[in-house]
């Protein structure tokens, strides 16, 4: 097997390497599919947010390119009615369940569910769906950082940072269903859990759940 | 001879086997059906009773435990065997009518044939199952031992040729094990039908020494109970078939990975294997060759999503039960990273019979792109409920009216619901579809693992929705967007449809969702969750409409939208039985006489309903819930 193949992406042919998977392909190229969960070093994809559809010739339906390894010749369109359908339902859904209070999150303009808002022209206040209404307990017992679950997507970063990068596992998923959380070992407070106190969460956390103390005020 | 050959050392445990068992057939014996379903009706009673009443009557008789006999409508069973008379079997026992067969069958002479369902063996005084509609359409494969022999009792199952299959695979190649259930084109019975064969092949492809063969009895569904039978009434079937896969892609070790909440199942597989292990059937050198494999139970803790492949993994593997993304697929990466074989309880029970009697017969037997039978456990509103095996193309008609017995009191059917939490409703009009993997597909439902729940003009749709997405979107993980997410939404729009909320758009706002969670999750849980509503929607939109347009359940089963009324002109002046059944005191007596409920009282509960006697049927259920006029009038 050679090591690059040759792909065509929305009519762009590019080369990548062979064994890659199709999302880290696209976004080496500037072609932009919207992510939350994926993390490349992972070798097995969470493909949980189920955000980075895109559509290949020859298959029945659209397929996560987080889960797709590239194959010499595969013609991929990251635009497709189906695509975009499906992208749509699986944002707004996440949207549903997710504080939007944007001018009090640390995170505004620096978000990544803004970002697949912009570059899919998705809006952020979603209309199909009623907002989940949940009460989560605010987490500030860390001295620089501090755990909003009201914002978290559940997108894994944290845990993967906690866990393969910090290597202290001191947070980890809890619960089944919408009761799915991350929390610590029997949902202490962080400042009480083996938590190494470094920043890795607020640096990973995409949409502002983990957040540097400083940047709220 | 060479005392090596494990057909010799087969032919010898066997003949062994049927004298022992053949010599406890010279007195009666009593079969009692004591699977879960039994029991569940007091089988362990009637067992008891059958012990006490032959002990106290002196009489030589023995009482043995069997699995389930399948007529499960008329729990507890029991089949009598009493030599110069045909094995009989007798339903609905209880102390007095065992009482009355220990004296008169057992004690004397006399079947009392009066209370007897069928014989067993053709004869010249008494009707046999196969006499009956459910006997022409039956065909007994995997269920042929079930409720026959004793599942505790090794012997049992090989003095019918069990493990014959094995000792004849073990004198060939294991190439031929293969190539026998490829050429049967045997599909697996889990519910999505992949041919087993080609899941093998893929397995020995993948090369290396370790690999996994892993039966999933992790049966979930509501209303379905095919695997819990089999693995409690035949359990040497189900380990023969894995034996033979194990042999067939060359692995070593096997677990079945059984729910705790089926101990009685958990409990007769470990004596299972404890007994094949003993007899050289299981362990290292089975049957005196060089092949070695061993089985254990993995208990699962409940979760419905592990009966998913790669949650099944990660659970046994120490991790929550959670789907994983494909590829890999298992055949290449499974347990431990091995490649590995997951079947269904079903898929393995039939590859004994397979090796048995070969690929030829065993396509005889069904359709040709569906062969062999389909186990279904047949409940809801229908006659006769039970465990049946039918071949596959047999109409759901046939299944319902001719197996079933129909529905009870002639009522008229509505709906069938197929394949559990992940199939479908289908209507009347669907009734003729032939039972098998793709004619079901077409049709909107999924033959799943066989769960079939009948239901009547008393049921709505709405509702039946309803239930089962509050069952899935409680068993959903929670790890992809659509299953977490979506399910709440569909489950959330199906409550606020059953009390009459909605418009217009809310019909097709939900359809739109459900294509989409269907499309876009992760694993096969949420994949299939939205097929109740998707075929509800499509052969039972009026009835969604009514709920919505008219605030109307058509069934009178959504609580919001009905009231219940006594209708004056057949209401007694001498009866006061509602008003004593009533347990919010919401009926009084009117100064006439007759009786009214206080409709701010009256909680719904349906006790004056069922309370009011036949002759009168007073009280109804009115949907919209909107009293009549002239009732208005006579409050005031």
């Amino acid at each position: 097997m050679s090591e690059y193949v040759n792909i065509t992406i929305d009519d762009r042919q590019i080369k990548v390497r062979a064994g890659e998977k199709l999302l880290w392909a696209a976004l080496d190229n500037d072609i932009y599919i919207p992510h939350l969960c994926a993390i490349r070093e992972k070798e097995r994809p969470n493909a949980g947010c189920r955000l980075c559809f895109v559509e290949i010739e020859g298959d029945t339906r659209p397929a996560t390119s987080c889960t797709r390894t590239v194959e010499d010749g595969m013609v991929v369109r990251t635009r497709t009615p189906r695509v975009d359908r499906l992208v749509k339902t699986a944002f707004e859904l996440i949207l549903s369940d997710h504080n939007l209070k944007c001018r009090e999150c640390p995170a505004n303009r620096n978000c990544a569910l803004q970002t697949i808002a912009k570059k899919r022209g998705i809006k952020l206040r979603q209309g199909r769906f009623k907002t989940i209404v949940r009460e989560f307990e605010l987490d500030e017992s860390p001295d620089d950082f501090a755990f909003d679950r009201s914002r978290c997507v559940l997108c894994g970063q944290c845990v993967w940072a906690d866990r393969e990068v910090a290597k202290t596992g001191a947070i980890g998923f809890a619960n089944r269903g919408l009761n799915r959380v991350v929390t610590t070992f029997r949902d202490r407070p962080l400042a009480e859990s083996n938590c190494a106190k470094c920043t890795f969460y607020a640096d990973v956390c995409p949409v502002g759940a983990f957040y540097y103390k400083k940047a709220a005020e | 001879m060479s005392s090596n050959n494990p057909l010799d050392l087969y032919r010898k445990m066997h003949d062994e086997a049927q004298a022992r068992i053949k010599s406890k057939e010279d007195k009666p014996q009593v079969l009692i059906g004591t699977a879960t379903c039994g029991v569940a009706a007091g089988a362990l009673q009637v067992r008891d009773d059958f012990v006490r009443e032959i002990e106290e009557k002196g009489l030589d008789a023995e009482v043995v435990e069997v699995g389930c006999i399948g007529h499960c409508y008329a729990e507890p069973l029991a089949i009598i065997a009493k030599p110069g008379f045909p094995p009989v079997c007798y339903g609905y026992l209880d102390e007095g009518l065992v009482h009355r067969l220990v004296e008169d069958f057992l004690g004397g002479d006399d079947p009392s044939y009066e209370y007897a369902l069928a014989a067993l063996e053709r004869n010249d005084v008494f009707p046999t199952f196969e006499d009956f509609p459910r006997g022409i359409y039956e065909e007994k494969l995997i269920l042929e031992n079930c409720g026959f022999i004793d599942a505790r009792d090794i012997d049992s199952y090989i003095s019918r040729e069990g493990y014959s299959a094995l000792a004849t695979a073990l004198t060939q190649e294991p190439q031929a094990v293969l190539e026998e259930v490829k050429a049967a084109n045997l599909r697996g019975r889990g519910g999505a039908g992949f041919p087993a064969g080609l899941k093998w092949e893929a397995a020995i492809k993948s090369g290396g020494n370790e690999k996994y063969v892993i039966c999933n009895a992790d049966e979930g569904d509501p209303g379905a109970f095919m695997d819990r039978s089999i693995l409690e009434s035949d359990p040497h079937l189900v380990i023969e078939g894995m034996i033979l896969c194990a042999y067939a892609i060359g692995s070593q070790m096997g677990y079945l990975y059984i729910r705790a909440e089926y101990p009685r199942a958990v409990r007769h597989v470990q004596d299972a294997i404890d007994q094949a292990r003993e007899r050289g059937l299981l362990g290292s050198s089975i049957l005196g060759t060089e092949f070695d494999f061993d089985l254990e139970i993995f208990q699962g803790s409940g979760a419905f999503v592990c009966g998913e492949a790669t949650a099944l993994i990660s659970s046994m593997e120490g991790r929550m039960g959670m789907p994983q993304s494909r590829p890999p697929r298992l055949a290449s990466r499974g347990f431990r990273g091995m490649p590995t074989v997951l079947n269904n309880v079903k898929t393995f029970a039939y590859v004994p019979l397979i090796i048995h009697h070969g690929a030829e017969w065993f396509k005889s037997i069904g359709t040709e792109e569906s062969p062999g039978t389909a186990v279904f456990s047949l409940v809801g509103k229908v006659a006769n409920t039970g465990l049946v095996e039918v071949p596959m193309g047999t109409s759901l008609r046939q299944l319902i009216y001719d197996v079933g017995g129909g529905l009870p009191g002639n009522r008229d059917f509505k709906a069938v619901q197929i394949g559990g939490p992940s199939g479908g409703c289908l209507p009347e009009s669907a009734l003729d579809v032939p039972i098998d993997f793709d004619s079901l597909h077409q049709a909107g439902a999924i033959m799943g693992s066989g769960g079939l729940v009948v239901m009547d003009q008393d049921d709505c749709m709405v509702a039946v929705s309803r239930y089962f997405l509050e069952f899935t979107q409680h068993e959903s993980c929670g790890k992809c967007t659509f299953c977490r997410i979506g399910t709440k939404h569909m489950l959330d729009t199906l409550v606020d449809i059953t009390q009459g909320k909605g418009d217009t758009e809310t019909l097709g706002l939900l359809e739109e969702l459900a294509e989409d969670v269907r499309d876009g999750s992760l694993c096969n849980l949420g994949r299939t969750a939205p097929n109740p509503i998707l075929t509800t929607l499509r052969y039972f939109k009026d009835e969604y409409k009514a709920h919505i347009e008219e605030g109307r359940c058509p069934a009178l089963v959504c609580r919001d939208l009905i009231l219940y009324y006594i209708e004056p002109p057949k209401c007694s002046k001498l009866c006061n039985v509602c008003v004593g059944s009533c347990p919010t005191e919401a009926i009084f007596t009117r100064e006439d006489g007759l009786k009214e409920i206080d409709q701010e009282k009256c909680v719904k509960c349906d006790n004056c309903r069922k309370a009011c006697p036949t002759e009168y049927n007073a009280v109804v259920k009115l949907s919209p819930p909107v009293l009549p006029p002239q009732k208005e009038k006579a409050v005031k």
